[in-house]
């Protein structure tokens, strides 16, 4: 037998599954129905908020993130929640500069994927709602013709903008807390309210992160685990008074809920590691969602909510360490 | 050790095992399930391939110190003669695997990639390769210490991989007591056939090897435990189990690592062996299959351990194969009478793929403790894109000691190697799982077997 060339590797010599790459464009792809919910509610301005938003975050990864790190797919994630995060009518130019401020200083600041603290799509959102509060509250109405300018979409930089006769809408969450209005739960559920591009597709939305799951692509204990502490807890607060605060069903499916538990809070990175983590964090976020929700300040509080505990994920780790196998308890008890 | 709550435990395990036939199976947490390709081999029964023309024998084949040659070149020696002896208590003697004449002793290449002394045989051409004849031991008049000794002169290393000396394992520390016996016949990694061939063809080896280990230990009780996917090897083992032993086959979930001494023990006993102790801590001896049956042959034929069983297989080996191979046989010899190589092998691994070394020289012998030849294609063995670490958390899903391979691979990746030993690197057998399940393809075993690497150069550096 001729003697030919052998390669030499690592144990183990086998792989499972999906690549980092596949996962995340499996996200992408999950988000596709999403984004042609919106352009079906708000028209082709739409598209345009999500397609600056996602070259904002492409254009700085590629600037500066490593050599390549633009096929991992992680950058196209980020412009395209926070799009999904933002107003039809928000002027593209700010669209483009939260994509960009949320990759630049959200993520490759600390060092790239997998470095990041906090979630750079929420980053980028806090960042635009900071520096443009009213763009970032002017909530266009559902429908209208598809070519209908939502706001001042094509709006220079710093020119002001916004004064356009766009039909405007308050959200649900607007509407209970400043008018004490609450909306009917099938509207909810389809997207027919005011709210950022990606808040109204809830069911569309739900399937998109059930797919994941389904993949084992996200872990489906951190919705749950948001889902069932908003429900529980807004359950307690209107069994004392349901006058003063809503419904569960109201409050999983308004504002942007169901899009920060199933895609945002999920996110790998700026999540625990541990299954019991993944428990804890998804709890801390859906009581400060209905925290700030009913005692603060805003009607919606998901953004600040996720990334608050984004910041305790560390500590969670720790504390929730698994027990190494043949240590504590159950090996004294041989 | 001993508290009060331990002999019921035992009892409510032993019970467990008893309703076996109504349970699934029983296993451990965690884990992972590759491909167990052994549809390949697994219905292949064994054949003996020929006497090779030369026999390549190192002095270390298992763990512990080297054997000590005994021979010179230019000597003669018979099938079955011992040309190395054992250094010391944890050491084996070799034995010449073929009749022949010695042409030297030197170094040669060694299956874990170094250069080794080895003792080398031209293997007589029309010899017929009958032993010696010897005394067979009659084991039933022997003392244990008296097994041990024939065991330890037997060269009898465990066939499993890490070919650990198996009389020291016959040999327990006075004061310990052993309460259960278990054979391990998981055979979990991928491929390999070896351990299920030799119980469909041989259970009744098994079953005499348990009785000499059994009465060696002083032991009242066995159970073998088989993973579910060789339901023929425990339907043959269940088929010829002694009556007068306390013996059970246990089927065990299929599971990767289930074969590892302390998920089996886990699984068969519900017992956790604590963290840098032996399973003898928990009143258990676990011996592999195939070495239990190479125990039973030294007391049947008389001949030492100078053959075992191999699966060569793999998608690059043309005619898949459990053979019995003579100890010492070059890698070479062995794929030539499997029909060679395809075309696109890349890789030969002794061992399975999740763990077994992979060879870059066809003249590497085969040893002891050598379960397999694997031969993996292009199709396997791609080089795949490494990510960043995006903290998914598989590896924490995946590893069976419960470790955070994440942060250890970040600690290895900066050389913080004390802090990795206070998260328990100690307690990593490198089973390769987390490696296995890493979406981002990084190679986390290797890491940890560096870091091990290192803390061993520099000693523990805190108290345990």
């Amino acid at each position: 037998m001729s003697d030919r060339e052998l390669e030499l590797a690592a144990t183990p010599h086998l792989k499972a599954g999906a690549s980092t790459a596949r996962i995340m464009w499996s996200v992408v792809g999950s988000l596709v129905p999403v984004v042609a919910a919106a352009a079906w509610y708000f028209g082709y301005p739409a598209l345009l908020v999500v397609a600056s938003a996602t070259l904002g975050a492409v254009v700085t990864e590629r600037a500066l993130g490593p050599r390549g790190s633009l096929r991992d797919g992680s950058a196209a994630i980020t412009g395209l929640l926070l799009g999904l995060a933002l107003p039809a009518g928000l002027p593209l130019w700010m669209a483009f500069v939260g994509g960009a401020f949320g990759i630049g200083f959200g993520k490759a600041i600390f060092g790239g994927l997998g470095q990041n603290v906090f979630n750079p799509a929420l980053l980028g959102r806090a960042f635009l709602q900071a520096a443009f509060p009213v763009a970032l509250t002017t909530w266009p109405a559902v429908g209208g013709g598809w070519t209908a300018l939502r706001g001042a979409t094509f709006a220079l930089p710093f020119t002001g903008g916004g004064a356009t006769d766009a039909v405007t809408a308050a959200t649900p969450l607007g509407l209970w807390k400043f008018e004490g209005e609450t909306t009917p739960l099938g509207a909810l559920a389809i997207g027919q309210t005011g709210g950022s591009l990606g808040e109204t597709a809830s069911i569309l939305i739900l399937l998109g992160g059930a797919y994941l799951a389904w993949k084992r692509y996200l872990d489906w204990r951190v919705p749950a685990a948001v889902f069932g502490s908003v429900a529980a807890l807004s359950a307690v607060l209107s069994a004392i008074d349901s006058e003063r605060y809503p419904g569960p069903l109201f409050m999983l499916f308004s504002g942007g809920l169901i899009l920060g538990a199933v895609y945002m809070a999920t996110d790998p990175v700026t999540s625990p590691v541990t299954r019991r983590g993944a428990w804890v964090f998804g709890i801390g976020i859906g009581v400060l969602v209905v925290v700030i929700r009913v005692w603060g300040g805003l009607p919606e509080g998901v953004m600040y909510a996720i990334l608050l505990m984004n910041a305790l994920v560390p500590f969670i780790d720790r504390a929730t360490r698994p027990r190494v196998f043949g240590t504590g308890r159950e090996a004294e008890s041989a | 050790m001993d508290r009060p709550s331990r002999p019921l435990q035992l009892i409510r395990s032993f019970r467990s095992i008893g309703g076996s036939a109504f349970r699934l199976s029983a296993g451990f947490r965690h884990g992972v399930h590759p491909p167990d390709s052994k549809q390949l081999t697994e219905h292949v029964p064994i054949r003996r391939m020929p006497f090779p023309e030369e026999i390549v024998l190192p002095l270390r084949q298992h763990a512990g110190k080297p054997a000590i040659p005994l021979v010179a070149a230019g000597d003669r020696v018979e099938r079955g003669d011992k040309i190395a002896a054992a250094d010391g208590f944890v050491s084996a003697p070799v034995h010449a695997s073929a009749t022949g004449v010695i042409t030297g002793i030197g170094l040669g290449p060694h299956p874990d990639g170094t250069m080794s002394p080895a003792v080398r045989i031209a293997v007589e051409r029309f010899s017929p390769q009958i032993p010696r004849p010897r005394l067979v031991p009659h084991w039933e008049g022997l003392s244990p210490q008296e097994v041990v000794h024939a065991v330890q002169d037997a060269g009898v290393v465990g066939l499993g991989g890490a070919a650990f000396p198996t009389h020291v394992k016959l040999s327990p520390p006075p004061g310990a007591r052993v309460e259960l016996l278990i054979v391990n016949g998981a055979e979990c990694e991928p491929y390999l056939t070896t351990d299920h061939r030799t119980m469909v063809e041989h259970p009744d080896r098994v079953w005499f090897g348990v009785r000499i280990m059994m009465h060696c230990l002083g032991v009242a009780r066995t159970v073998v435990g088989v993973e579910r996917n060789k339901p023929d090897a425990i339907s043959a083992l269940e088929a010829s189990r002694p009556s007068d032993l306390d013996v059970a086959v246990m089927p065990l979930t299929v599971k990767y690592p289930q074969g590892a001494e302390k998920m089996l023990i886990r699984a068969i006993t519900g017992r956790e062996v604590p963290s840098g102790k032996l399973p003898l801590h928990v009143g258990v001896v676990v011996q592999n299959a195939g070495s239990i049956a190479t125990i039973a042959e030294v007391f049947q034929t008389g001949l030492p351990l100078v053959e075992r069983i191999v699966t060569v297989t793999g998608p690059g080996v043309r005619r898949p194969s459990n053979l019995v191979v003579p100890v010492g046989t070059k890698l070479r010899d062995v794929l030539e009478f499997c029909g060679g190589l395809s075309e696109d092998v890349t890789e030969i691994l002794f061992g399975g793929p999740m763990m077994g070394l992979p060879q870059s020289d066809l003249d590497v012998p085969i040893l002891k403790g050598t379960t397999g030849v694997v031969a993996l294609t292009r199709a396997e063995t791609e080089r795949r894109t490494v990510y960043p670490c995006i903290h998914c958390g598989r590896c924490l899903d995946a590893c069976p000691v419960f470790l955070d391979p994440q942060r250890l691979g970040a600690l290895a990746q900066v050389g913080r190697y004390e802090e990795m030993e206070d998260l328990h690197l100690a307690d990593c057998m490198l089973c390769g799982s987390c490696s296995y399940v890493c979406p981002s393809n990084i190679p986390l075993s290797q890491m940890f077997a560096l870091g091990k690497g290192a803390l061993r150069r520099v000693g523990p550096t805190r108290a345990a």
